[in-house]
């Protein structure tokens, strides 16, 4: 009896770490795959086409991009801290409602301090703050990983995820910012003389259809070079 | 308690609505004065913008009371309320009024004796609401400058018009025609103008067809509710229509 209420114990105080995290340390192997598998052979947009609708609406120019990027992680890697928290006390037959209210009170949350402190970037992405809480990656993260993992390794997932839905929506903004409006971040990067000689914008590459060309763009290379990605029926 | 029970359900709900709830009621009202702040301060650089004063949002408060001499209440017949002030009048709320209760807002500026109205607009985009302020000189005809903002326009297209290569196209149109009408400006798409101050026509932007026809019709319908106090308050001639 006593052995068993000192493991209690023990179990109490590494509520954070689960006993693998310990024995790996922080950054062991296994989490440091966490962080780093979703750029590459788990990308949330490029392999599991999650989130595709955001990097649609946000794309055309870098910089909502880059504060998306930011806003969306926050939210990741807070939202599967605390449902990996409640993991052991969520009835599951509510469990997509909890997960549903976690994110809607963090993205609002979000919102209400960028308002008061950080207006210019809250006028920069207006809409789309509220629509992180539809973004399927969240919602699909929560459900595959937070509900059964520990509090720390749900954060590093979460930022990890957040991290490569951010690379390629950087990168998809990149491209149809300077293609389309011959801008990076807002500046002239496309020099005169280009005009000069005839170079057009390309205005298509503004509207929605070309950020799922471009996304379709890189699945395709990134299928190229790693064929073991490619579905076999 | 069972996990799957109802009991422990309902529970686990309410307790979360509970703490979600007041978190959120919290920091809503923490930060409200520092939100108010920030929308009063935009305003004030806004409507200074339109004259072309050019000042950081947070120290907008002193030009704004050093320029602008006056703030006057209007009501649909060119009177002026005494029961509102102007800075005060929510455009969003005031739309829904009708328009012989409406109350609307006009700004005076005198920068170094040239005299200017500045008149608030709102209208709407292709996704929501556009809004803006636009500064006539004493004639009461020539745009002195404009400035556009908007809830919801599409980066890139429609958000556009907040940008100032498209407020300066707006320098020195004409609202009246060569006859005295009123007609506004209007934002025209395939404009072959070119520089042309006197056609009551700026060149749109490509791509965002429907919030430059929310500008055109907010710019036309806002002011024409101004042409009465204009006609009596002003030396210039009117023509009413």
């Amino acid at each position: 009896m006593a052995e068993n209420k000192n493991i209690n114990k023990k179990e109490d105080l590494i509520l954070f770490l689960s006993d693998t995290d310990e024995r790996e340390g922080l950054l062991g192997k296994k989490n440091r795959k966490l962080l780093a598998d979703p750029f590459t052979d788990n990308n949330p947009i490029t392999v599991q086409v999650l989130g595709i609708c955001s990097a649609l609406a946000i794309t055309v120019q870098l910089k909502p991009a880059i504060v998306m990027s930011i806003a969306v992680m926050a939210v990741m890697a807070f939202s599967n801290m605390i449902i990996s928290m409640l993991r052991n006390l969520i009835p599951s037959r509510i469990r997509i409602i909890v997960q549903l209210v976690v994110v809607a009170a963090l993205v609002i949350l979000v919102d209400q301090i960028l308002r008061a402190y950080a207006y210019d970037v809250s006028k920069e992405l207006s809409v789309f703050v509220g629509l992180i809480i539809t973004n399927c990656i969240v919602m699909g993260r929560l459900e595959a990983f937070a509900l059964g993992n520990g509090v720390y390794k749900s954060f590093l997932d979460g930022i990890g995820n957040a991290a490569g839905y951010a690379f390629i929506l950087i990168l998809v903004a990149f491209f149809r910012e300077l293609l389309g409006a011959g801008k990076l971040l807002g500046m002239e990067v496309i020099p005169q003389s280009f005009y000069d000689a005839g170079y057009v914008n390309n205005g298509l590459m503004l509207l929605s259809p070309m950020a799922l060309i471009t996304v379709g763009i890189i699945i395709w290379i990134q299928r190229s070079r790693n064929r073991t990605l490619i579905e076999q029926n | 308690m069972d996990r799957n029970s109802n009991a422990y359900t309902f529970l686990f709900v309410v307790l979360l609505i509970a703490v979600v709830a007041s978190a959120l009621a919290l920091t809503a009202t923490a930060l409200q004065p520092e939100q108010a702040e920030n929308v009063k301060n935009e305003k004030m650089q806004n409507i200074l913008g339109t004259v072309g004063i050019e000042v950081a949002r947070d120290s907008a408060q002193i030009p704004f009371d050093k320029y602008i001499v006056e703030r006057i209440a209007l009501d649909s017949k060119g009177q002026e309320r005494n029961d509102v002030d102007a800075f005060t009048v929510d455009l969003k709320k005031e739309l829904k009024k009708d328009v012989e209760e409406q109350a609307f807002p006009l700004y005076v500026a005198d920068i170094e004796g040239a005299k200017y109205y500045i008149v608030p607009l709102r209208g709407k985009g292709l996704w929501d609401a556009i809004w803006g302020y636009i500064a006539l000189k004493d004639d009461v005809n020539t745009i002195k400058g404009a400035v556009f903002d908007h809830k919801a326009e599409t980066p890139g297209l429609g958000a556009e018009i907040t940008q100032t290569w498209f407020r300066k196209r707006f320098d020195d149109e004409k609202i009246f025609d060569d006859a005295g009408n009123f007609i506004g400006v209007s934002v025209a798409k395939g404009y072959q103008g070119g520089d042309n101050k006197d056609d009551n026509a700026i060149d749109a932007i490509s791509g965002a067809t429907i919030t430059g026809d929310g500008v055109t019709d907010m710019i036309s319908e806002r002011l024409i509710n101004y042409l009465p106090y204009f006609k009596n308050n002003t030396n210039v001639k009117v023509a009413s229509n």
